[in-house]
């Protein structure tokens, strides 16, 4: 019982991350939203009796892809709006020319 | 007219296809594999993983050995992936790239904490044990050759981050990362030379729950998981280096 409530906190928790990750314009929070998402998914993983990939969710999906996204981020624009701004004038610029 | 007839006759063949291929599938039936249901595949695999090969982790079984060709793409794919990234990321850069460059340097250029330092050098050969355990003991218990080599990955990642000189030797991770592909195809032509198919495992398996044990199993996933890291890490390092070339 204390299990299945546990699970029940864990997939609200799951499923709240998801939508914040979409929703959300700052790139770093939403890359931590995936990061959460895929740290609760290994939990569940181990817990329906796949550890194998348990471990591979664990180390590829928290740790590689967010820090991969992190560096990205860090390259290019932190805000979503801004990028996309940059972008618009970019190509303006460069047809007036 | 015309044009939406074909469209029409085209939906009718390919929904007759589709119909004709679902009829054939029993769908709602218990096709759930289990040791009494000995008509799964599934059932095929648990039976014979632990009897004929001696491993006592089932999945290692299937993907080194009964699906070991797919394993092969796999590590294939992941190759690709590590070239293609190379190849994009150390284009010629032109002088807007440079200006951005220059506009990034500050925040490249920042050193981590000691606290940071301190806990990667304490932490880089723990993991990397770790990820040595995972992967040659990937037909005992969970884990193996991605697993362990992700984990040694994220052991580069953390020194990578935490020190800026910190460089990994090139030449032996080009020269790792070549003999462990060669290695994988080899075991696999060793298979079609002596026993008739490609990936064929040895007769000799060894005594169930025995680190040398399963054949040539352990043998391959020591092969990808080497693959697997220096891989991993190449990528870490092609992207936290993206550096202007100097004309």
């Amino acid at each position: 019982m204390a299990l299945l409530l546990f699970l029940i906190v864990m997939a609200i928790i799951l499923i709240a991350a998801a939508i914040f990750s979409i929703v959300q314009k700052d790139l770093l929070f939403a890359v931590l939203g995936t990061g959460v998402i895929s740290l609760i998914l290994s939990i569940f993983f181990y817990i329906l009796q796949a550890p194998d990939v348990a471990i591979t969710e664990a180390a590829i999906g928290i740790a590689l892809t967010t820090i991969i996204f992190i560096i990205t981020i860090r390259n290019t624009t932190r805000d979503e709006n801004k990028y996309n701004d940059d972008h618009i004038n970019k190509f303006k610029t460069k047809k007036d020319v | 007219m015309f044009k939406k007839l074909i469209v029409f006759i085209l939906i009718g063949v390919i929904g007759y296809m589709l119909t004709v291929t679902f009829s054939n599938i029993p769908l709602g039936e218990n096709r759930i594999g289990s040791l009494d249901n000995p008509e799964t595949v599934s059932a095929f695999y648990l039976n014979k993983s632990p009897q004929d090969l001696k491993v006592a982790n089932t999945i290692t079984a299937i993907v080194v050995n009964f699906r070991g060709f797919d394993t092969l793409g796999e590590v294939t794919v992941l190759f690709l992936a590590a070239t293609g990234l190379a190849s994009i990321l150390y284009r010629k850069e032109d002088e807007e790239e440079e200006e951005n460059i220059k506009h990034f340097a500050h925040r490249l250029n920042l050193p981590s904490s000691s606290l940071v330092r301190t806990g990667a050098k304490i932490l880089f050969p723990l993991l990397l044990l770790l990820g040595i355990y995972v992967f040659i003991h990937g037909h005992l218990t969970p884990g193996g050759g991605f697993q362990g080599g992700a984990i040694i990955a994220t052991g580069f990642l953390l020194m990578l981050i935490s020190y800026k000189g910190f460089q990994t030797n090139h030449k032996v991770m080009v020269w790792l990362e070549s003999l462990a592909g060669l290695g994988f195809v080899g075991i696999g032509l060793y298979g079609l030379i002596a026993y008739g198919s490609f990936l064929q495992n040895t007769g000799w398996t060894g005594n169930l729950n025995d680190l040398i044990s399963g054949g040539l199993i352990p043998l391959i996933y020591i092969f990808i998981g080497i693959k697997v890291a220096t891989e991993l890490t190449n990528v870490l390092d092609i992207l936290l280096n993206i550096k202007p070339r100097k004309k």
